[in-house]
């Protein structure tokens, strides 16, 4: 047990690592969403205004969560496709044949990419003040679970996608269809609330949706855009991440 | 063709303990038998070779003793583990120096290692020292706190054959040790295996394409399209190839076929590049009655000893090396270096 848990943080370990060396990375993990919130943002705001609509600055508060949550979605998501390219590069054969029971692995890759995931949706809350929404000591600790969680969503469906697939190829054609559609709908970029029933539904199939409601729901409070009361937002996700785990740790183990 | 019964000789099963101990081994990939019903022991601390061609089925055996691949019928033990059942134990007593580059290259040489020795359970306290002693073992000591991405590829070899020492496994595989290296990294490698072997309580398998490298080994299974076609000490193995080389170009070769198969009832023929290549019992005899009476004008005559190449070539009918499997290594090569950019 000792030795699996050793195993764990070692896997572990190598991700933080690697994340706090690749300077490139964390620049990018800030410019993209900055990008997303203050220009794709603004202009989206600005239009609403323009249409009549009002509310511009109620939609930048609104917006705000779904950016936090795509950057810790898709920073999960690339953590947990890394062992596809580990597999590429050949690294991933050390660590299968090291005396490391094929669970340790998934689990330390899980934890280790939503640890960098976690990090990096945090550190967005720095522009909080910016779209004027408050943050306060009470909702970051509530935040720093809730990331996590969300993270490990989607890391661990990523993790089991990641068992089978033999190249990054496939890895980029999985990203457009399934990723970029599932995140479309998952509310991250605009509201499900007056979408039509079809896209209601298939919003509500969608796992990710439930991540970014419970996000949104604890850095804005109760508004007229959630979906569910975060308890069910939790339960799902949590739930989510238990089958994926799950289905991740089979797979490798069959492999084994 | 010399009888292959001579080649196999697996030593006194009785008195040395055995290591590696594969049965009737067979690896079955859809419709390609890789390795077909093979068997043959290891014993402890020597140095073991597996020596053939491209697709021998080389790596897919030592894939299956090191449980990365599961054999389709037949008993593979490694240390007394059975591969199917103790897979974890065979794994904690092994070191493995893949075919293929397995660093991960945003890492320092010391990360690298540090991230094997937790991952094989060194005491933590043992762990800087061990890095530091296997690191000095293959001259990288002042490279540790580098980037392995700003290593060459001799650097890195030696770096996994390293990290495959950190952990001190029973058996040490190296796959390919010296693949893609020029001669000078290549001989160094080999010092170190030689090394290790003198220095530590290690067994080591190996596998290569490279005659002359096959030389350092206690003992050479030479593997064709996955059969053991003969397993025995270098020594013997050229022993019992015996005999000399001649290979010779003369201005009418079939002519010269025929002078000698009537005088001398040797039986050869034309090979590449226009020469005549036979072996003899000892040269120094046979080339003064030869050139006596040869009726055809002689261009150039050569003698040598018989290598381990013509053992090969002897049991197999081809060259370990030919052209199309170097072509083929370098193409593997290239492909590496493209994809380590
Ligand atoms: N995973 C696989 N799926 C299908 N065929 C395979 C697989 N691995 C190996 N083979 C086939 O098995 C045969 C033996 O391959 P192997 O890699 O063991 O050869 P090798 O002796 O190591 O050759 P080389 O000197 O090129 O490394 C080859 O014909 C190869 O194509
Ligand atoms: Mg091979």
């Amino acid at each position: 047990m000792r030795k699996e848990l050793l195993g764990v943080y070692t896997i572990w370990l190598r991700d933080i690592k690697k994340f706090f060396r690749d300077r490139p990375r964390i620049i990018g993990s800030i410019a993209q969403p900055a990008l997303f919130l203050f220009v794709l943002g603004s202009g989206l705001a600005s239009s609403f205004q323009l249409f009549g609509g009002g509310g511009g600055q109620q939609f930048l508060a609104f917006m705000f969560p779904g950016i936090i949550s795509m950057t810790v979605l898709f920073t999960a998501f690339f953590s947990a496709m890394s062992i596809v390219w580990d597999r590429e590069f050949g690294f991933l054969k050390e660590v299968l044949v090291s005396p490391i029971s094929r669970t340790s692995i998934v689990v330390g890759k899980n934890l280790g990419g939503s640890t960098v995931a976690m990090i990096q949706g945090l550190i967005i809350l720095a522009f909080a003040p910016i779209v004027k929404i408050n943050i306060n000591i009470i909702s970051i600790l509530k935040l720093v679970p809730a990331t996590f969680l969300a993270a490990m969503a989607v890391s661990s469906f990523g993790i089991a996608l990641a068992a089978k697939l033999k190249s990054m190829q496939a890895f980029q054609v999985l990203t457009n269809f399934i990723l970029m559609p599932m995140f479309f709908l998952s509310g991250a970029l605009f509201p499900l609330t007056n979408a039509p029933q079809w896209l209601k539904f298939l919003a509500r199939i969608n796992p990710l949706s439930y991540s970014v409601d419970m996000l949104r729901t604890i850095i804005i409070g109760k508004n007229i855009t959630q979906l569910h009361p975060l308890n069910i937002d939790i339960l799902v996700t949590l739930g989510i991440t238990a089958v994926m785990s799950a289905i991740g740790i089979i797979l490798f183990n069959l492999q084994d | 063709m010399i009888d292959n019964i001579n080649y196999i000789n697996n030593g006194d099963n009785n008195k040395i303990d055995k290591i590696i101990e594969v049965n009737n081994l067979v690896k079955k990939f859809k419709n390609i038998t890789a390795v077909n019903d093979i068997s043959f022991n290891v014993f402890k601390n020597e140095i073991f070779g597996f020596l053939g061609p491209n697709g021998a089925g080389k790596t897919t055996t030592i894939n299956i003793i090191c449980t990365l691949l599961p054999p389709t019928s037949g008993t593979v033990r490694l240390n007394n583990y059975d591969v199917n059942k103790d897979k974890y134990k065979i794994r904690n007593s092994i070191g493995l120096v893949f075919q293929d580059p397995t660093l991960d290259d945003r890492l320092t040489a010391m990360e690298n290692l540090n991230f094997h020795a937790l991952l094989y359970d060194v005491p933590f306290k043992e762990i800087k020292k061990r890095i530091d002693e296997v690191l000095e073992m293959v001259d990288l000591l002042k490279r540790k706190k580098d980037l392995v991405r700003n290593f060459s590829g001799g650097m890195k070899r030696r770096l996994e054959i390293a990290r495959g020492l950190i952990h001190y496994p029973k058996v040490l595989f190296l796959d390919e040790p010296t693949i893609g290296l020029d001669p000078q990294t290549r001989n160094r490698i080999w010092e170190y295996i030689i090394k290790l072997k003198r220095e530590k309580d290690i067994t080591i398998f190996l596998t290569t394409h490279y005659m002359e490298e096959s030389e350092i080994c206690d003992r050479i299974a030479i593997i064709d399209e996955g059969k053991i076609a003969a397993l025995n000490t270098p020594e013997n193995l050229k022993k019992i190839a015996g005999s000399d080389i001649i290979t010779i170009i003369s201005e009418d070769n079939s002519r010269l076929i025929n002078y000698l198969k009537e005088n001398f009832s040797i039986a050869t023929e034309i090979h590449k590049e226009n020469e005549v290549r036979f072996e003899v019992k000892d040269s120094s005899k046979f080339i003064p009655s030869f050139i006596r009476h040869c009726p055809v004008k002689i261009l150039s005559i050569n003698a040598r000893k018989s290598t381990l190449n013509d053992v090969f070539l002897n049991l197999t009918g081809k060259e370990i090396r030919d052209e199309n499997a170097s072509s083929k290594e370098m193409m593997r090569i290239h492909a590496r270096a493209r994809m380590r950019r």
